[in-house]
Parts: structure tokens; C-alpha cells; sequence
């Protein structure tokens, strides 16, 4: 497909491709990925790794089977990025294999069996956690306190090597719940939230990072850089986010107002779990959200609606992931009913009415 | 309307591009070239029914002479562009593509530049009437690209109504800087013009809409301008494509026009400065549109500049006087976003005829070859000037779901700008998509 060429007009083109795309938004992960990968050490860097190799051999593989060209498609990046995107939403210290199975989900269940680029109707990398968290709930919440590299906690090299490729039960020994996990299961049994929250860590400490979380999900602050990035660069339009995160700390606002001890606050919500690397990297994933300005808000409320339902009156404590693929199923009904009003046509469609003296408007 | 409008305060079209402008030859004064050896006058160089012959092989013409005339109302005369004899008339590639019949003419060694034949008349004397008629025998039509008859524009239909006249320097595609010359260095005629179509038309203002990269040209005609006239010029946004007709009447005046519709139905009438420049140098005179000013540029000229080219110059003899690279061989006539390329040198330059481009190859191709699958990054649904959402319509193309793409997405709105190939990353010629899904319904409808 991409070996067709053109040779028509408009003679002049903006300096824009997919590569070029992927790489910006991958560019604007990277501080938040480096950050990850030295908060939680040498097993991080080997999922990490071990995560994108296999959705770069899966998408090399299915490209084979459908008997596309491999080189060019391979090196649009998409592969890479939704390796990075999944490996960054995975419990650092989890198995190799979580890394392998979600990719193989990422790759080819969600993305090839579709069409390829473009054609998937579900964000890979949420369908991959998704069926992991449901396949294997174990391994995805066990989460660990961070333990930088090159700090006296860290595990060495080969003991890393036996953390994320063979049996160690190293992660017990600094095995946390993360924020979002850690009030869920407390107001379950009944404690008043402010007791609670005692336990849990400041809101400094979820702003940078310092806390048990999935790998790339942490640091609230750098994502939020990365994603005003890729706003300035025009590969997203601020309108998701900004509806996504409103919605969420609208909502978080005001029932934490009702009834403070049962509602976790508006900060807590946004700094905590993947609101962040969502609201910016995953509900603006182009291929699943809607076109239309318009469209792009209603998708990010309902993301943000979604995610305050779930993780308060639903069984997990986090649910970027589900409110996703649930906004996702929604985006072609969204394209269809909430199309822009057409130069010259009212919002059904039909052309504008003027009066005889030609210069009132309607 | 967009958030940066709302937040300052200008009205103006939503959504377009930014291209590089390119527009080096604003400095380059007109100048004119010789004669080539023969012209080349398609018959068909405007919109409407083919003029027909008034002259057979062998005859002589002069300078300025009619040598076909109007075939009827929805068409135009043509008038000698230099002196010589008709060699014959005979099927020649034109701009649109197919090979049209066209009167060649040797032109004599050492002809004139001066115009031989002329019937000057006064002016003030015209009515509205006269005045069209005037404009129809001048065989003037929209010199900005459309090449519609002026005449048949500046008729207003006894059931409309018209309040305003907008008069279009925006030259909104990259490197064109005809209009741009024509506003510097003839805005007494450009005015007189004005004049003409707003007694033609029976409107009581005129609005000069320039882009604010031309501020030159908007100070200087608003020198030309005393207290109290009916003439107003408006600096308005730089950007593409802030020169087609819908958008720049949705700038100047904050009116739509309706789908199907005409400017006439919002009160309105546009024509282009070159146009307007060219009625007032020649209708006084009696003359008829024998040459243009085009602008020569792109990386594979030597000289480039804004050159008055007799029609009918083929656009080797324009090359050869220019100077160019020769292993370039992207050739486009008008501007990059919408003109088209064309192959053969012997083409001529028409009256629609607003550029002569040579581009490099390599910025042609780089990476605009390859096509790849959309992402729906809908980078083109918030670039379309139209509001039409060209991701959805180029995937129905692909599927050759034409007559949804007409009647769910309103393909027919589309009016080819170019915006949303230009901007997409994964290179789909959507606007060729678009064309050939026209032409499909077109030929379904028939």
C-alpha cells in the first residue's frame, strides 16, 4: 500500500508523516519514560525493552501474513509507540511474559486483525492491559515502591535479570499498593478517608513521581510537560485533555464537597494513577478518538466521567483503561452525529436561507 | 468560531494553512518579454462555449484585432496579441489537459508592441447595459484562475440584489506576486475598474480585500483614496485560502454563501485586481485582453519575476528567456495548491493563466510519494475551509462509496483547494480522490 506514489497536485506539502508524528509523541514521552525506568530499576528497563521488541516482531510477523511490505511499515514507529505506551501502563516489576502476551494483544489482536494502521477500532495498548488485568490479575497489581537506580534498595543486574525473567520473590519485600489501590481497599473497609490518606503519599511526591505505580504513569509532572509538548506541536488538539482531566476533577470536586470522608479529592484523582498519561497519550490516540472538535470534547467528558465512575463505585481501583475502550466503541457515533457545520449549511445540512435584501442573516 | 477569533476578535474564515508563501518576486517590477516566434490561441481560454474563428490560414492580423468572437452570451471574443500572419487553426495542449483548437500565429520579425487597432469611447457616457456589453467585447475574464467571463459575473440577475463590491488582492497561493505588482504599479487603473463594476453592478461600495503580507499595497491604495469614498480597503489574515471567493466574502463582510448559491444571493460580487486593472486600462481605449502579467518563480528559475506575456506565448519561450535548470520537470501553471502541471513546453499561457512555476524535483518529492493509510489524525477536517471532513471522504473514496460521499458528506461543497493533501502525514492525494469522485457522480448524474 504505502509503495503507491503520487504525482498530483497540490504541488507543495507541509512537513508532516506518520514517522515524523510518531516520533514526536514519542519524543514527548521520553522524560516520564526515563524517569520510570530510574525509579524502578533494571527490571523496568528489561519490560520495557522486552515489550517493545515483541510489538515490533508481532507487527513484522502479521505484516508478513498479510503480505504487506514489512520494512516501511515497521519503521512508521506506530509499532514502537504502542509497545512504549503499553509497557508504560504495565506494574514495573511484572514477568517478562506479561510484557510478550500484551504485545501479541497490542499487535494483533487489536491492531492487524483490524486492518493495520489506522484501521483499529480500539486504542491496542488499553485492549492489551485490559484482557492482562482481566487474564492475569495478580501480576498486574502488584505494584512496588520505587527504588532508584543506584540507591542502596536496588536490585543488581543479574538479580534483576531473575526478577523479570525468571522466579524472584524480590518484589515482595517492597511490594506497595499504589495511592488509587491503597484508598479503595481502606474505604472498603470502612476507614474515614482522612485516616486514610494519612498513609499515603503527599501530593508532591505523586507531582514528580515518588511513588508505586505502573512504570510510566508516576510522574503527573513530566507527562504534563510532554503533553503541552505535542499540544505546541500541533499533534493533538487541547481540547481532549482539557475535557477529560475538567470533567474528572469536576466531578472528583464535587462530591469529595458532599462528603468528604467517603470521596477521594479533585488532586488526588489527577495526580494519581494514569489520568495524566491518558488524558494527553491515550484518549488522544488519532486513530480511536472522533475528528470534530466537538466530537473530541464530548469523547474526553465521557473519559473523564467514566474514569470517576469506576474508580469509585466500581471493583477496580483504577479505570482509565476500561473507560477508553468504552469512549472508543462510542467514536464512530460520535463522528457521525457530531459533524461541523458546513460553510454555506445550517447544522442539518441544508443551505442557509437568506432573506430577499440579501444581506440579513438568517 | 475558533478559539484565537474569539479571544482577538477577528472575523475572518476558520480553519486553512499556512503554507511557505515564497513570495520573493514582490520586489520584481513587471517587465515585459519579447514576442515569440508563433502564439498559440486556444479558443476556449475562458469558461463557457469556445469563441468562434473570425479569421482563416493565411490572413494577416494586427496587434489588438479580434480574431473570434463571442459564441453567444456565455462567451467571449479573442483578440490578436501581436502582428503576423494566421498559420492555421489547428489542435493544441492547453493548461485543462485535452488538446483544444487553437489559432496559431507567426508573428512577424520586428512587430509592434505597440496596439494597432482600437475603439476608445467615453466612458461616462455608458450605461450599466453598455458597459457589460463593453466588458464582453474587451473578451476580459476573471484573471485570478477561473478565467469566468467579467461580463457575465458583473450581470446581475434582475432577482438579486448586490450592496457590495469586493475586489480580491489577496493572492493567497504561494509564490504569485502578479496581483501583488498590478496593486503597486497600477492602482489608478485598478481603480477606474472599480468604478466601472460598481456602475456595471449598481453598488454603492467596494471593498479591497489584500492579505496583511502585502501592506504595501494597502497603504498605497489607501493614498489613492480620498475622504468619503465608496471605496474601502481591508487588510484581512494571511492565509490559504484567503483568495477564494467564499472565504474572502466570509472575511470581509462576515457573510455565507449558501450551498449552490451564488455571492449575488449574499448581496455580493468579487472580482479579482487583475481584472479590475485590466477593464480600466481597456475599456476607455476599446481595447481587447491580448497579454497578462504572470509571475515566473520557483527554485529552477533563473530570473524569476512578474513578466506581461502576450497570450498564447508557449512556456518554452518564457523558459528560455528566463533561464532554468533543465533537469527540472515539474512545470505548473497558476500556484502550487491548485494550479496544474503540465508536460508539454509547448503549452500556452492563457488568460487564466496567473504563474509559471518550475519546481525542483526533489521538493516535489521528498516525501510526498508514498501514500499511506489514514491514522484519522483529522488534521484535515480542522484545515478544510469548508468544514467538510475530508479524512471520512477520502475513505469512501477508497471504497468507491461515491454517491455517500456526496449525499452523507457533501463532496460537491468541495472546491479543490488543496488543504487537506496538504496537510496530511500519511501523503493521500485526497483532492485527486475528490476530482475523480466528481467526475464519476457527474458522469452517473448525466
Amino acid at each position: 500500500m504505502s509503495e503507491e506514489t503520487s504525482i498530483f497536485g497540490p504541488y507543495t506539502h507541509a512537513k508532516s508523516s506518520i514517522s515524523r508524528t510518531m516520533g514526536l509523541v514519542m519524543l514527548s514521552l521520553l522524560p516520564a519514560t526515563l524517569f520510570g525506568l530510574y525509579q524502578f530499576g533494571w527490571p523496568a528497563i528489561f519490560l520495557f525493552l522486552t515489550t517493545i521488541v515483541a510489538c515490533v516482531l508481532a507487527e513484522a510477523f502479521s505484516l508478513r501474513v498479510a503480505g504487506k511490505p514489512i520494512k516501511p511499515f515497521v519503521m512508521d514507529g506506530s509499532a514502537i509507540l504502542t509497545g512504549w505506551l503499553l509497557a508504560m501502563t504495565l506494574p514495573p516489576w511484572a514477568p517478562w511474559w506479561i510484557g510478550l502476551i500484551g504485545a501479541l494483544l497490542a499487535i494483533i489482536v487489536a491492531k492487524q486483525v483490524f486492518g493495520g494502521l489506522g484501521q483499529n477500532l480500539f486504542n491496542p495498548a488499553m485492549v492489551a492491559r485490559v484482557a492482562l488485568l482481566i487474564s492475569f490479575p495478580l501480576e498486574m497489581t502488584l505494584f512496588n515502591q520505587p527504588v532508584p537506580m543506584f540507591s542502596a534498595q536496588a536490585p543488581g543486574f543479574l538479580e534483576s535479570l531473575a526478577i523479570t525473567f525468571g522466579s524472584s520473590d524480590a518484589i515482595d519485600a517492597v511490594s506497595s499498593a499504589t495511592t488509587l489501590g491503597h484508598l479503595k481497599t481502606e474505604l472498603g473497609r470502612g476507614v474515614a478517608l482522612p485516616e486514610a490518606a494519612t498513609t499515603t503519599v503527599s501530593i508532591w511526591q505523586q507531582l514528580w513521581g515518588q511513588t508505586s505505580g505502573s512504570l510510566g504513569e508516576t510522574s503527573a509532572l513530566l507527562l504534563l510537560l510532554g503533553g503541552l509538548f505535542l499540544i505546541y506541536k500541533k499533534v493533538i488538539n487541547w481540547h481532549i485533555p482539557v475535557s477529560m482531566l475538567g470533567t474528572l476533577a469536576l466531578l472528583a470536586g464535587l462530591f469529595h464537597l458532599i462528603d468528604p470522608n467517603s470521596y477521594v479529592g479533585p488532586m488526588t484523582h489527577l495526580l494519581s494513577g494514569a489520568a495524566i498519561l491518558c488524558a494527553f497519550f491515550i484518549a488522544t490516540d488519532l486513530v480511536t478518538s472522533p475528528v470534530s472538535i466537538r466530537g473530541q470534547i464530548l469523547f474526553g467528558a465521557g473519559c473523564g466521567l467514566l474514569i470517576y465512575a469506576i474508580r469509585t463505585w466500581a471493583g477496580y481501583p483504577e479505570g482509565v483503561a476500561f473507560a477508553v475502550m468504552l469512549m472508543n466503541a462510542c467514536t464512530p457515533l460520535i463522528d457521525h452525529y457530531l459533524k461541523p457545520r458546513i460553510y454555506g449549511r445550517d447544522r442539518k445540512g441544508q443551505p442557509l436561507v437568506y432573506s430577499n435584501e440579501g444581506t440579513d442573516r438568517k | 468560531m475558533g478559539l484565537f477569533n474569539l479571544l482577538f476578535g477577528q472575523k475572518g474564515f476558520t480553519h486553512g494553512i499556512h503554507p511557505p508563501y515564497h513570495k520573493d518576486t514582490a520586489d520584481k517590477p513587471i517587465r515585459r518579454l519579447p514576442f515569440p516566434p508563433q502564439l498559440v490561441l486556444p479558443l476556449d481560454q475562458h469558461i463557457g462555449k469556445p469563441a468562434i474563428p473570425l479569421v482563416v490560414k493565411g490572413q494577416e492580423v494586427v496587434r489588438g484585432e479580434p480574431i473570434a468572437k463571442a459564441d453567444g452570451n456565455f462567451s467571449v471574443p479573442l483578440h490578436a496579441p501581436a502582428t503576423g500572419r494566421v498559420a492555421g487553426i489547428e489542435l493544441m495542449p492547453t493548461p485543462k489537459g485535452p488538446k483544444t483548437s487553437a489559432i496559431l500565429i507567426d508573428v512577424y520579425e520586428g512587430s509592434t508592441q505597440e496596439v494597432l487597432w482600437e475603439q476608445p469611447r467615453d466612458m461616462s457616457e455608458l450605461s450599466p447595459q453598455e458597459i457589460i456589453q463593453a466588458i464582453q467585447d474587451s473578451g476580459m475574464v476573471g484573471l485570478g484562475g477561473a478565467a469566468f467571463p467579467s461580463h457575465m459575473k458583473l450581470a446581475i440577475p434582475d432577482d438579486k440584489q448586490v450592496d457590495t463590491l469586493i475586489v480580491n488582492g489577496c493572492e493567497c497561493e504561494p509564490y504569485l506576486t502578479c496581483d501583488h505588482r498590478i496593486m503597486l504599479e497600477h492602482p489608478k487603473a485598478l481603480l477606474r475598474g472599480i468604478r466601472y463594476a460598481m456602475r456595471a453592478t449598481g453598488t454603492e461600495k467596494a471593498i479591497i480585500g489584500i492579505e496583511d503580507n502585502k501592506m504595501d499595497a494597502v497603504e498605497l491604495l489607501k493614498g489613492h483614496l480620498s475622504k468619503g469614498s465608496p471605496v474601502e480597503v481591508k487588510a484581512v489574515e494571511t492565509k490559504y485560502p484567503q483568495g477564494s471567493e467564499k472565504m474572502l466574502i466570509k472575511s470581509a463582510l462576515d457573510r455565507e454563501v449558501p450551498t449552490g448559491g451564488l455571492p449575488a444571493d449574499v448581496g455580493v460580487v468579487v472580482n479579482n485586481v487583475g481584472t479590475l486593472a485590466g477593464l480600466g486600462d481597456l475599456l476607455p481605449k476599446g481595447r481587447g485582453l491580448i497579454e497578462r502579467v504572470i509571475t515566473v518563480a520557483g527554485p529552477g528559475i533563473a530570473k524569476p519575476g512578474n513578466y506581461l506575456v502576450p497570450l498564447g506565448t508557449p512556456i518554452r519561450h518564457i523558459l528560455d528567456h528566463v533561464g532554468y535548470e533543465g533537469a527540472r520537470t515539474e512545470f505548473i501553471l497558476g500556484g502550487p495548491m491548485m494550479g496544474p502541471a503540465v508536460s508539454a513546453l509547448d503549452t500556452p499561457i492563457t488568460k487564466g493563466t496567473s504563474g509559471l512555476l518550475v519546481l525542483n524535483e526533489p521538493s516535489i518529492e521528498e516525501e510526498s510519494h508514498k501514500i499511506w493509510p489514514c491514522i484519522r489524525c483529522a488534521r484535515c477536517v480542522s484545515a478544510c475551509p469548508m468544514h467538510l471532513n475530508p479524512s471520512m471522504l477520502g475513505q469512501l473514496a477508497a471504497k468507491r462509496k461515491y454517491e455517500e460521499m456526496a449525499e452523507d458528506y457533501h463532496l460537491t461543497d468541495c472546491f479543490e483547494c488543496g488543504c487537506c493533501s496538504y496537510v496530511c502525514p500519511s501523503n493521500i492525494p485526497l483532492v485527486q480522490y475528490f476530482r475523480i469522485a466528481k467526475a464519476i457522480n457527474r458522469e452517473q448524474a448525466a
